[in-house]
């Protein structure tokens, strides 16, 4: 397949993670929100800028952290290149450079959601149309995941696109965990303390996994369950290790199919390495952002060898 | 059926005969649309464009926001064509397209026709296709048009007229697919009471034709199939839904520019392995932005270095460069005289009668009669830079007459033909509209195919003869009826 083609399909699947999981962030906010006074939810929209790295931009354009304001910068303000507006038009055109390589339902899938969102988001989102927006974002996601797993060849497209779900998953539960962690913590004596509840709650939600978690926690929340959840349970569709792993297997896929090792292959392994045999003893005594700021790292040069051995770029 | 003045005595409608009765292609459609409730047909008719814009059926206008992709109107009555009528028109295409091809081989070559004396040498000299690096060369095959659609437009129950020879770029293809899809979807119980030839097996039989026109190079002998891809601009481009879907239903790599590049003597792609030879290219770029090397140097849609590779027998260019010296509307007036020369009959599709203004006799005739003629730029296309002498204002007629003074080798005048029409639905039931038709035909050296159908664009606005989509006209499925 082409160069091109290949680099349309992983980067289409990586907006459209991207576009889920900031319409998750939102939902998780929102919620937080309607259940806090006023300052308190002033804090939750602030953390969502912060989380999405927005605060300058932002700043620059508004001046406090209400609701709507930030939520609309987020989803379609101009003023910020990054909105989901833009990620989903990102999504549809590279869907439509991989048309050839995308089954008929996948397209239609994006196609029709594109339809929906682009004219949702071209004006104000009001408080009553949120839900909405948040949860056809969300159903685009499954519908094309879905029409996907059910129609793609599995050939190298369709390990692109998978590459590039996981790849972009991995590095957004990463950053909320960053921030939120950051955020939330009021000072480093409070490693591996419990902390709010309600706080934790929303870092699950942001991932959908607050009920995953409870199942297995019988409703027991603190930081090291939760690090230990979102980091090392591969179970979990949403944690590192399942994403490093899903991520693996998609590469071994495109080795096997291209019969020669590659680069991002071998990255991938010793990354692997890195993360499986730790314990979340060790990730606390490294220093969860020293953690996670160095799988973030390893996740992009992940992200890079693909691109290079592949030849997504002339 | 409802509507105004069917079989209207000046223009012959293709559903009603002149007495007002129902024409015997339309017998079974009409039985099966007298039975369907008004509402549902109502609603049908609003899913319509609801699938075409899920399924991305759309173009691009050129100079607006990206955002403002058009649908192609559709209308779901569908233009009929008994299998009598198509054996007649195809034994006319099939004619046509031979003489295209032989009478483009010997302009690049001999050119017999010229000094036979039947073809005047100015109208190659002025001619804005002429490709001068294609003289003395031969394309695979020695085939130049690969894909032609000839418009055709009817005045009569036997008068089929040919409006244009297409043989450069045809497009449309999609729609005419698509239309046939979405009728089906939206009425499968007709089709199971109407006999209508296929037209879904055109992707497969392009692609067939394609890779049968492989290079001299491509020998065959490790035993693949010809790689055959299709040549865009990108998404930006008006037609890359047709190119899109072309190469997805042929199986084909859809390349731009910037994925190829000459490696080793070769057209090759730039892919996930590494780089890998093309056979056959069917582009939808034009000839100037094809080579930069060669033709405008600015140009980024093309491949630096394709001409050499094609003039080494390395790579099969579907259309060949060139082939547009055929499409000038001054060719087209002479296309009777090239058909007889080539194929020693005389042409079984007429032209319509064409003034070319470059005749001082001509140019006297147009001049005194704008009112009653169409007058067309010689190399203009999508319904641009026309005047419709009996519906244009004083004002424009002043002003086209200026112009044709100014420069008259650049204008040919027809009469005003009276086009069929074919009923369209509307809020207050079926109406006539003019249309016309675009078979589409695959040369390869195993023969030309014509696909039993084509595109039928109608001119959606009453009394308009503009069937351009460019200029608000829509599509139809063409049915051509099983014996």
């Amino acid at each position: 397949m082409l160069g091109r083609t290949a680099n349309g399909l992983f980067w289409m699947f990586r907006y459209l993670e991207r576009a889920e999981n900031t319409s998750r962030l939102l939902d998780a906010a929102l919620r937080m929100a309607l259940t806090r006074d006023l300052e308190r939810a002033e804090e939750e929209w602030r953390s969502v800028i912060a989380t999405l790295g927005l605060k300058q931009q932002y700043e620059a354009n508004y001046d406090g952290y209400d609701g709507v304001s930030v939520w609309n910068f987020v989803l379609r303000d101009k003023a910020n290149p990054a909105n989901v507006r833009e990620m989903f038009s990102a999504v549809r055109n590279n869907a439509r450079t991989a048309r050839t390589n995308l089954s008929t339902q996948a397209w239609e899938a994006v196609n029709e959601n594109w339809m929906k969102l682009d004219k949702q988001l071209s004006r104000p989102v009001s408080q009553s149309a949120l839900g909405e927006v948040l949860a056809r974002l969300r159903r685009t996601g499954m519908q094309v995941h879905g029409a996907m797993d059910g129609s793609m060849l599995r050939s190298e497209g369709y390990h692109f696109a998978r590459a590039g779900t996981f790849l972009e998953r991995a590095e957004s539960t990463t950053r909320i965990l960053d921030m939120k962690y950051y955020l939330l913590l009021p000072s480093l004596s409070y490693v591996g303390s419990s902390l709010d509840s309600g706080q934790w709650d929303q870092v699950l939600r942001s991932v959908a996994g607050a009920s995953a978690y409870s199942w297995l926690n019988a409703g027991n929340i603190d930081a090291r369950g939760i690090v230990e959840f979102l980091v090392l349970d591969d179970r979990f569709p949403r944690s590192l290790a399942f994403c490093r792993s899903a991520l693996r297997t998609n590469l071994d896929e495109l080795e096997r199919i291209h019969g020669q090792p590659s680069e991002a292959n071998r990255l991938m392994q010793e990354s692997e390495s890195f993360i499986a045999h730790m314990t979340v003893d060790e990730i606390f005594e490294m220093g969860l952002h020293e953690f996670l700021t160095q799988f973030m790292t390893r996740n992009s040069a992940v992200g890079q060898a693909i691109a290079d051995d592949y030849r997504f770029l002339a | 059926m409802a509507g105004d003045q069917p079989g209207s005595p000046e223009k012959f409608d293709e559903m009603h005969s002149a007495g007002g009765d129902i024409r015997p292609a339309y017998d079974a459609y009409c039985g099966w649309y007298e039975k369907q409730e008004p509402a549902l047909l109502k609603r049908k008719n609003a899913e319509a464009d609801e699938s075409f814009r899920r399924t991305g059926i759309t173009f691009n206008v050129y100079g607006e926001d990206e955002a403002e992709e058009r649908l192609i109107p559709f209308d779901m009555v569908p233009r009929i064509i008994t299998a009598a009528e198509w054996r007649k028109l195809t034994r006319g295409i099939e004619q046509r397209v031979s003489a295209l091809n032989a009478f483009l081989y010997d302009l690049y070559h001999r050119q017999e026709i010229v000094r036979a004396g039947r073809l005047p040498e100015r109208l190659l000299r002025n001619n804005e296709a002429w490709l001068p690096n294609m003289v003395g060369m031969t394309p695979p095959g020695g085939i130049y048009t690969h894909i032609v659609g000839i418009d055709l437009v009817r005045t009569g129950p036997d008068e089929f007229y040919v409006l244009e020879d297409n043989a450069r770029t045809p497009s449309g293809v999609s729609y005419m697919l698509e239309n046939r899809e979405t009728m089906m979807n939206m009425f499968p119980d007709l089709f199971s009471q109407v006999s209508v030839e296929p037209v879904s097996n055109y992707p497969r039989r392009l692609a067939r034709s394609l890779a049968a026109c492989a290079p001299p190079k491509f020998d065959g002998s490790s035993g693949d199939k010809p790689t055959v891809a299709v040549l865009t601009p990108g998404i930006y481009n008006s037609a890359y839904f047709e190119h899109a879907f072309l190469a997805d239903q042929m199986g084909a790599e859809l390349v731009e520019g910037s994925d190829l590049r000459v490696v080793d003597g070769r057209v090759q792609m730039r892919c996930t392995r590494g780089f890998q030879p093309v056979d056959v290219l069917y582009r939808r770029v034009d000839d100037d932005y094809l080579d930069p090397l060669t033709f405008e140097p600015d140009s980024v849609l093309g491949v630096p270095g394709i001409m050499d590779v094609y003039r080494s027998g390395g790579i099969t260019i579907a259309n060949a460069p060139g082939t547009g010296v055929s499409d000038d509307k001054a060719i087209y007036s002479l296309m009777p005289e090239i058909v007889e020369f080539y194929t020693g009959e005389k042409p079984l599709l007429p032209n319509v009668q064409t003034w070319r203004c470059a005749d001082k006799d001509s140019l006297g005739y147009v001049l005194d009669n704008l009112d009653e003629l169409v007058v067309k730029e010689v190399h203009g296309s999508g319904g641009y830079g026309m005047l419709i002498g009996p519906t244009a204002s004083r004002k424009e007629i002043k002003e086209f007459r200026a112009k044709l003074k100014a420069d008259p080798e650049n204008y040919i005048a027809q009469p005003t033909l009276s086009l069929s029409t074919c009923p369209i639905y509307t809020k207050a039931g079926l109406a006539p509209r003019h249309v016309d038709l675009r078979p589409y035909v695959l040369v390869s050296p195993n023969g030309i195919e014509i696909t039993p159908g084509g595109l039928t664009r109608v001119a959606l606005k009453k009394g308009s003869l503009v069937v351009n989509s460019s200029q608000g006209g829509g599509t139809k499925d063409t049915w051509v009826l099983k014996d």
